[in-house]
Formats: C-alpha cells, structure tokens, sequence
C-alpha cells in the first residue's frame, strides 16, 4: 500500500514540478542567463484576440495569372508569325481565356498548325471555324498547364508576400497557403494596421509606358479611345488644401519594361526640397532596355505606372545609360518606404483580394486578457469555497487537486506551445468546473457508501470504483466535441478545443489519482474512523 | 457529514413527464422555428457568418449613442447596427451583408467618419472585423459539419456503451437543449455567432455528460433490482444521483456566473449561453432522458449489457 502511494505521489510532483518549469518563462519577466541555456523559455502563446494583431484571409485572383500568361502567349504568337511571314488577321486574347486566332488562306493555316504544335504544346485548340476560306482558331491552355500557373501563383504570391512582411518588420508572423488559393496572413501586435493591409495587399506591378502623343486626351475621355491606348490617372494633392485631384493621362497600352528588373529600391530625400522619392536600380537587362527605350524616345514622355496609378510622367531629355531611375511624387516618407518596400519584394503574380481581416487593437487585447484573468480567478474562488463549505475536509482534497489541474494546465499549454485565446480561457473555466464534477460523483459515492455503514477505507474505494466509468463516460463525450472543434474550428474556437480538451485530459488523471492518494495516504497514516465528507 | 442540500428525496419523475414533456415540447418548437429562420436568413446571424463589417471603437469620453448613429447615416450607413458598453465607453459598429454594399474594406471608412464627426471626442480602434461573403459560406458549412460529426460521435458512443434507445434518447434530450438555447437566443434578437456554436457544442457536451450519470445509475439498479417496474427503478436512481447533479449545476454555473459578470463584452453572451444551457441540460438529463428510455421501453423488458 505504503508503496503505490509513495509511486502515485511521485508522479504528481513530478508532473508538478515539470509545469511550473514550463510555467516559469511566463511568470518571469526577465530570466537569468544559466536558466535560458538549458531550461524551457517558450511563454504561453497568446492568441491575436488577447495579444492584438491582425488576421488576414487573402484570395490570389489566379485567374487574372491565367490572363496574363495568356497575353504574353498571344503576343510570343504574334512576334513569331510576324518573325515567319506568315499572314494573320487577328491575335488576341479573348475575356473567356482563351486566344483568338485568324488566318487568311490555308497556307498560313498549314505552317501555323506545324508552329502550333511544335512550339505551342501547352495550348489546345477550343474551336475551328473555316468560314470564306478564313481559318479561325481559338486556343485555350490545358487544364493542367492552368492548374500549374494558378498554383505557381499561389506559391509566388505567398514568396512575395513573406518577403513584404519580413521587411516591414512585425515579430512572429504567420503566412501560410490556406485552401485551393488562399493565404492566411496573421500579424500580432502590429501597430499601423492599414499600413500593412497597404503592404501587403499591394500588387506592385510597376510599369514604363509611354505617353500617347498622337491621339487627343480630350477624344480619348469622351470615350473614343483608339487601339492600343489607354486612359490612368494619376492622383494630385494640393500641397496647401490637400484636396486629391486626378489627372487623366493618354498612355500607349504597351508596357515597356516592368518591375521584375529591379535589383533594389530605396527611399532617398530630394536634399534641395526635403522631398521623399524612391530610386530604382536594374539590373544588366535592364539598364540595356532602359538605355534602349530613352535613347528611342527622346523629347517623349514616359509614365512610370504603379498598380495603374500615374506617379510621374517625365520628358526624357536624353538617353539615360547607367540602370537607374526614380519615381517621385507626393509621398510621406512611410508611404515611399513602404512603397520601396514592395518594389524590392517583386510584384504578386496576380492581384489578392482581402475575403477576411480581423483586427484586434492592443487596447481590447489587454481589456480581455485582464477581464478573463479576473473573472477565471473569481470562478475558481466561488468554486473552491463552496466545495469546501459543501464537503469540509474533503472538499479541501477536491480543491487541491482543482489547483493541481490548473497549474498542469498552464504547464501543458506553455509546453506545447498551444495558443491562449479568450474562448480559450472560457475553456479553462469550464474544464474547472468539469474538474470539481468528478470530484463530485465519487464524494457523493462516498457518501451513499457511509451511509450503507461502510468503513471509511471500504467507501471510499468503493466510492472510487463505481464512479470511475461514469466520470471516464462524461470525460469522452466531452473530449469528443473538444476534438471536433479542435478539427473545424478556427482561431479564437480552436483555442477553446485546445484548453478543453488538455483540461479533460488533465482531469481524468487528477480527478482518478490526485485525490484518491491523498484519502490513501491519511488512511494509511491513521485509520480513519469517520469522514468529514 | 458535511452539509446535504437534499436528504434523501423520493420525487416521481416519471410521472411528471406528461406536464414536463408538453413544456420540452413548447421549447424544441421555438428552437425549431429559430433554426428554419436562421436558414431563411431571417434570424439576427452574426457577420462571422453573414458576411460584413465589424468596428468596435473606445472613446476617451462618454457619447451619445444618437449622435453616433446621426453620424453614420448622414455618411451613407443607413443600416448600421449600434450597441454601446457604458463601461469604458465603448462602440460596436455592425453592418451586414445585406445592408452593405459588397465590397470587404469598410471598416476603414467607418473609423474615418468618427476621426471626423467625433473630433472632440478621441477614440482608439479595439477592434475591425471585415469578413468576405465567402468565408461567411465556407464558415457556415464547416460548422454545420462540426456539429453534424459531433453529434453522430456522441450517438455512437452512448450506443456502444449503452443500449441503442439511451443514444437516441440521449441525442433528443442533447438536441432538445440546444434548440431551447437557439430559441432563447432567437427571442432575445441575440446574435448567432461562431461563439454561440461553440457555446452549443460545449452545451452537448455537459446535457449528454449530465445524462450519461443518471443513465449509469438507472443501469446498475435495473440489473440489480430486475424484478421492480421500470418505472420505480428508473424514479429511485434518478433520486439517488439526484443530489450529484445539482451540486454540479451549481459549481458550473457559479464559474459561469463569473464569466459573464466579469469576462468582458467579448464572451458575455457566450458565458450567457452557457448559463441557460446549464440549467436546461440539467432539467432534460431529468425529465426529458430518462423518460423517452421509459416511454419507448415500459412495455418490454430492457437488455442490460454489461460492459464492465
């Protein structure tokens, strides 16, 4: 007897001992250095709601990367044609993503079908039409060539993305893919919260495009805009009233070099007017093209064009050799380093969407880290009162091993670096309640037991034994929503299922063998001739 | 002995069940109705599902409520939902789906209409919630599944330990208190929120843990008294556990008791939730359970199994 109390009390202050080191980086503020070497220093893992922060669902519009790819294909089609002499109408690529194709006569047909083939692989035909001796096609690309686009895009916005967050500088961030075409974001304690979403749902697709000299701005905007033009603005501030205006610009649709040559971005202050700008760097390929485009369109104007938007529009005066160039505007020096920022990271592949955000301001955060506190403290002392007001001594056992279950609890969720949400804490409450259950169904199993004339060893351990499957029974079905939660909740849910769940687990073990050796070994040490039950 | 709340009591549940049942019945109909409402999209479902925006903000100084609600509609939110926590002065802000245009940022235009109209009034940003029309679906269809493998879990459970008619009518008496709770909530013009399904699950969990103790009893004594009618065996267990049960009842709901006192506005009305679902969970393991068991089962004799 003497020894299995000896063995059961070991593993309760075993385990004792291992959650208060789990528990002591926590209570902690700032550990000695022997102590960080070896011993535990992972804190409990709030959760965004208690620490504040944001959450993020992002949609990468990967269709609009289909797009894309298909429009590069249409014009690598056409240059070839061009490059063949082969004949053709007409190659565009349509809204429904796919490729419209003419062709005059069936000799462009031929030679076009043994380019298509040879080169095009990727591309199917969707459907011919010979219509006047005419050849019409449209293509579209294979289910599994899109398949790969969307998923490279996925992958690629998700690189990009990290990239954005790593430079902006927020400490532990999670970026992870989430479903078919979805990335979660989550932020904690990030301070400027439109900042980020502005960071990171940027699509940063730069592009030089000229200015449309030949066609009419004011045609253009009653809405006769020729081929291959098209209408930006840029945004204006009054420097005095700060009244937004948009400027309209005529642009040749054509982007002459994009973004992907950059090799960095920086944000620089205009010494002379304390004015924030950002210079651009390319690299060899694309100082080479810059160096081609402005020594070709000298006196013309050329738009630098972010997302769309016009920052500037300036004359080349002469050709520009040397891989460098600026974008200036009306920034703040936040706006130019966030936007140096993204340029440095690459543009997303297609554009992302915002399906969710939940932002959590550090204010609500502590008010509910101190509400739940408060109130888990008050319950567990309404709780601890009345078991002992309502059982006596043996209510002091049930809330002993009440403490005990907390304390292995904040153990656990330290040790496994479980996150902390308020539901969570809400879990915790009600696993204390759970706790004191048990403890219940066995005193009044004791009692019921007395009653019969029993001695107190003989009732209790019968007392033990007709409870132990009830309790293990209510401890399942618990334990089997907690785990379904633990599968399809989400966040703050997920947090409740965790606590809930280790609190069930917990309590079984303190419920079956924390109270039980502590009856044991009073009986062991003078048999007991009542109970104060 | 320490203090007994109940001596030894020797109540006829089973006889009671006509009056009990008729009033179950009265509760699972609202619950029902609540249920075809939220499908309907006619029930007050929260922006975690529905889709929306959501802004909580916290002024340094006390507001009128009107003066904010003023605010809102002179800038186009006709259909802003408005609560106010007096304590802290705080603001809750909610447009649904149906009331917004479909677009998600909202919440940034909210917070610049009150840096605007509240200028004398500072304000920090506790909270903005936007949720997309989509993730409201995927939402709803995940919890749906929660709860439908959950409850299928707990029925196979109970029907392994037990006999299959205990499942069964342990899943009504679990279903019948989630209805009731839905039917409170719907009554009330609460929100239905992800939290309250938690709450609802958490509920099952404790009704069918409530249920599953007295059934334990009632399936000791039958195989001990085999010759007693039904309906006394069932009668003296349920009595004999009786004491148990609400000496649980009331531990529980003094830890929830303090939640919603003191837990703060975020789970005040899931700690809500869980107050009533206490005290229906505890009423149907008594009068609800146990009697369907008696009800299907008075004329036959029941198997017992043993799985001890």
């Amino acid at each position: 007897m003497w020894r299995s109390i000896k063995w059961r009390l070991g593993l309760i202050v075993f385990f004792l001992a291992l959650s208060i080191l789990f528990l002591i980086p926590t209570l902690i503020e700032s550990l000695p250095k022997w102590w960080t070497k070896v011993l535990p220093t992972e804190k409990i893992h709030l959760g965004l709601d208690l620490r504040g922060g944001m959450h993020l669902l992002l949609e990468v519009e990967v269709k609009k990367a289909v797009e894309s790819a298909l429009d590069k294909y249409a014009s690598d089609i056409k240059n070839t044609l061009t490059k063949k002499d082969i004949p053709f109408h007409q190659v565009v690529p349509t809204s429904e993503r796919k490729i419209s194709i003419l062709l005059p006569d069936s000799k462009a047909n031929d030679r076009f079908s043994q380019i298509r083939s040879d080169q095009y692989a990727n591309l199917k035909v969707a459907s011919f039409r010979q219509q006047e001796g005419k050849f019409q096609y449209l293509l579209e690309l294979h289910t599994k060539e899109e398949k790969s686009i969307e998923d490279s895009a996925v992958r690629q916005a998700l690189e990009t993305i990290r990239n954005r967050v790593d430079q902006f500088g927020v400490a532990e961030p999670v970026i992870a893919p989430q479903g078919e075409n979805q990335i979660l974001v989550q932020l904690p304690g990030v301070k400027e919260p439109q900042r980020a979403i502005e960071l990171i749902g940027r699509t940063a697709l730069l592009e030089f495009k000229l200015v449309d000299d030949e066609n009419s701005l004011e045609e253009a905007l009653k809405g006769n805009i020729p081929p291959g033009v098209e209408i930006l603005y840029q945004k204006v501030a009054d420097k005095d009233t700060g009244v937004v205006t948009r400027r309209p610009f005529l642009l040749k649709r054509r982007a002459l070099m994009t973004g992907d040559v950059l090799t960095d971005a920086r944000m620089r202050i205009k010494s002379d007017f304390n004015e924030p700008y950002v210079s651009l760097d390319f690299d060899a390929r694309g100082a080479r093209l810059f160096d081609q485009i402005t020594a070709e369109n000298v006196k013309k104007r050329l738009a630098i064009v972010l997302d769309n938007n016009v920052y500037s529009a300036p004359v080349i005066q002469e050709r520009i050799s040397g891989g460098k160039a600026q974008i200036s505007g009306s920034f703040s020096p936040e706006e130019a380093s966030d936007l140096a920022i993204v340029l440095r990271a690459g543009a997303l592949p297609a554009p992302v969407k915002i399906i969710q955000n939940v932002t959590v301001g550090p204010s609500l955060g502590q008010d509910s880290i101190d509400k739940g506190i408060r109130a888990a403290i008050i319950g567990s002392i309404l709780v601890v009162l009345f078991m002992a007001v309502y059982y006596r001594f043996s209510g002091l056992i049930a809330d002993w091993a009440l403490v005990l279950n907390i304390i292995y609890l904040l153990g656990a969720l330290a040790s496994m670096r479980a996150t902390l949400t308020l539901p969570g804490i809400a879990g915790i409450i009600l696993a204390i309640g759970m706790a004191v259950d048990s403890n219940v169904l066995m005193f009044e199993r004791i009692r019921e037991e007395l009653r019969l004339g029993k001695t107190v060893r003989a009732a209790v351990d019968a007392g033990y034994d007709k409870a132990l499957f009830t309790i293990i029974d209510s401890h399942v079905t618990t334990l089997i929503t907690a785990v379904v939660l633990f599968q399809f909740g989400t966040g703050p849910i997920k947090g409740f299922a965790v606590t809930l769940s280790l609190g069930v687990m917990i309590n079984l073990f303190s419920a079956l063998i924390g109270t039980k050796v502590i009856f044991d070994w009073i009986n062991f040490k003078k048999q007991l001739k009542t109970l104060s039950i | 002995m320490g203090i007994e709340l109940l001596g030894k009591t020797n109540i006829n549940f089973i006889r009671l069940r006509k009056i009990t049942f008729i009033l179950s019945g009265i509760f699972v109909f609202v619950g029902i109705f609540a249920l075809i409402q939220l499908f309907r999209g006619q029930a007050n479902l929260g922006i975690d599902f529905a889709g929306g925006t959501s802004v909580q903000l916290k002024f340094e100084n006390p507001f009128q409520l009107d003066k904010a609600r003023h605010a809102l509609e002179v800038n186009g939110f006709k259909d802003s939902e408005l609560q106010q926590f007096t304590e802290g002065n705080k603001l809750l802000i909610q447009l649904k789906r149906s009331a917004a245009t479909p677009e998600v940022r909202l919440g940034d235009r909210i917070v610049e209409i009150f840096t605007k109209e509240f200028a004398d009034n500072k304000f920090l940003i506790d909270s903005i919630t936007e949720i997309g029309p989509k993730v409201g679906k995927n939402l709803q269809h995940d919890t749906l599944i929660a709860v439908i493998i959950s409850a299928i879990g707990m029925i196979l459970y109970l029907a392994w330990r037990f006999e299959f008619v205990f499942g069964v009518a342990a899943a009504i008496a679990t279903f019948h208190d989630v209805l009731t709770v839905l039917g409170v909530f719907f009554i009330l013009g609460k929100e239905v929120n992800l939290l309250l399904v938690t709450a609802l699950l958490t509920l099952a969990g404790y009704s069918l843990t409530d249920t599953v103790v007295i059934y334990d009893r009632i399936r000791e004594n039958l195989r001990l008294r085999t010759r007693d009618p039904l309906a006394d065996v069932m009668n003296s267990s349920i009595n004999e556990v009786l004491s148990r049960t609400i000496v649980t009842t009331i531990t529980v709901f003094l830890a929830c008791l303090s939640l919603f006192f003191f837990g703060g506005e975020v789970i005040h009305d899931f700690s809500f939730a869980l107050l009533i679902g206490i005290c229906v969970g505890t009423y149907s393991s008594v009068f609800v359970a146990s009697p369907i068991v008696y009800e299907w089962r008075k004329g036959k004799k029941i198997r017992i199994r043993s799985k001890r």
